[in-house]
């Protein structure tokens, strides 16, 4: 055994500051895709034909390729193309938002087919207007079966996170890389990496439970 | 106030409604029999556009009902066999929801309104209770309040006690015959025999698809013309 932490340790606070980089990078790539997946997935239970058409066609092809030429195309070709540069968050953050918004379509469609569809008739039958059904009365009761299923989506994308370090995005991982390299020592910074992305995990699934509980309060 | 004219319903190859036509004036409280699968409440449900007929046309008050959904639905109340109360609202807010969202009335006023409610049907107490928390009968009480609170001028009931246990059938029928002695106008379908006879001013009696008897109670119970009202009277009574 050759591990040596003290050379590693003038280097955990630049390591640490990953953990915002890549929070934010979560979080944001979250919000986007979770309400981009609730639109598609309203396509997907809509009678519009097109919507619903597209919407399948989308999950078919984010769910159908690498994570990671997606997330290449948009740093590199995109710019190709369209001559406009994005930086490495921007690029990272559409690329998840894009992709998990696809997952999370399929989740929430699920959740919805799941309530109970005497729900909708009641719901009718009172007159209240479908937007205000799905907003109000269908989409709180799906998101309570679909919960377990959302935190696990979240916490994928907080470990799959890790390859915006491949477009150079200072995030944990690329951090690590870094000392690494500096230090001509790989183990004790991955090691340290992989010690925060679990409490990160963590982190989620005990907020994950605590929601959970909360929203079984009506049972 | 609602005229069905040869009333038809397909589902796929299924015909289940084959030719409908009957008139529900107002103040009158109509009672829909017959055997499971003879359509009573593929009929009921295409009362309210809960389901879209394939030939033949309902009016209210003259008009056709397709045209006037939103309309319609302020108009006509509805009580499920199995309540469908929203499980995530109280029993307050499942009663106040539309009347906010669909009237705009006041919050403090819809739950006056609410209270006085659950007051007629005798659960004020369970007012900030969650339906879990609600016996069966409880819960279509609650479900019969909130179609109320829309005042409705017609109120359809689809089997409203056939999911109850037979200690909770009473409680329902009660708040219902309160219902009937205001002079609402009442839909019910139904397999409490002595319910249908002791309140409805005219009975539906439905087979097959169609409408077999439209008579007065004491008349169908005593004296059915057809033979399958015979038979199917000999059967529950």
């Amino acid at each position: 055994m050759n591990l040596d932490f003290a050379q590693l340790v003038p280097s955990i606070p630049y390591i640490t500051y990953g953990i915002w980089v890549t929070l934010q990078f979560v979080a944001v790539s979250l919000v986007l895709g979770f309400l981009w997946g609730t639109v598609l997935s309203l396509f997907k239970i809509g009678k519009i034909a097109i919507l619903r058409w597209f919407a399948d066609a989308y999950t078919s092809v984010f769910r159908g390729t690498p994570l990671i030429l997606q997330m290449l195309i948009i740093y590199y070709a995109v710019p190709q193309l369209t001559g406009m540069d994005i930086g490495a968050f921007a690029a990272g953050v559409l690329t998840f938002a894009l992709n998990s918004a696809a997952y999370i379509s399929e989740i929430i469609r699920a959740g919805i087919n799941a309530v109970d569809k005497g729900q909708k008739e009641a719901a009718l039958a009172l007159g209240i207007p479908y937007q205000t059904m799905m907003l109000k009365i269908i989409l709180p009761q799906a998101m309570k079966n679909i919960l377990p299923a959302l935190m696990n989506e979240f916490i994928t994308l907080t470990k799959e996170s890790a390859i915006v370090s491949v477009i150079g995005a200072l995030d944990i991982m690329r951090r690590a890389q870094i000392v690494g390299a500096s230090n001509y020592r790989f183990f004790e910074p991955l090691l340290l990496a992989g010690l925060i992305y679990y409490l990160l995990v963590m982190l989620l699934t005990l907020a994950g439970r605590m929601m959970e509980r909360r929203l079984a309060k009506s049972d | 106030m609602i005229d069905v004219t040869g009333l038809k319903k397909s589902f796929g190859s299924n015909e289940v409604l084959k030719g409908i036509t009957t008139k529900i004036n107002k103040g009158e409280v109509i009672a829909v029999i017959g055997p499971s699968g003879s359509g009573k409440s593929t009929f009921l449900r295409c009362l309210n556009l809960l389901e879209t007929h394939n030939g033949g046309s309902i009016k209210l008050d003259g008009k056709e009902t397709g045209q006037l959904e939103n309309h319609l639905r302020k108009k006509v109340g509805m009580v499920f066999q199995h309540f469908n109360l929203f499980p995530h609202l109280t029993v307050l807010e499942n009663i106040t929801f539309a009347p906010q969202q669909v009237l705009k009335i006041k919050k403090k006023e819809a739950e006056k309104e609410a209270l006085e409610l659950l007051n007629a049907v005798g659960l004020a107490d369970k007012a900030d209770a969650y339906p879990s928390r609600l016996s069966g009968g409880q819960k279509q009480r609650v479900a019969i309040a909130r179609a109320l609170a829309m005042k409705p001028e017609i109120m359809l009931f689809d089997e409203p006690t056939s999911a109850l246990d037979p200690e909770m059938v009473k409680e329902v029928l009660q708040v219902m015959k309160n219902l009937v002695k205001t002079g609402m106008t009442m839909v019910i379908v139904t397999h409490e025999m002595g319910f249908a006879k002791e309140v409805a001013d005219r009975i539906l009696f439905m087979d097959d698809g169609r409408l077999v008897e439209d008579e007065k109670p004491a008349v169908f119970f005593e004296n059915p013309k057809t033979e399958r009202a015979q038979v199917f009277l000999e059967k529950v009574l």
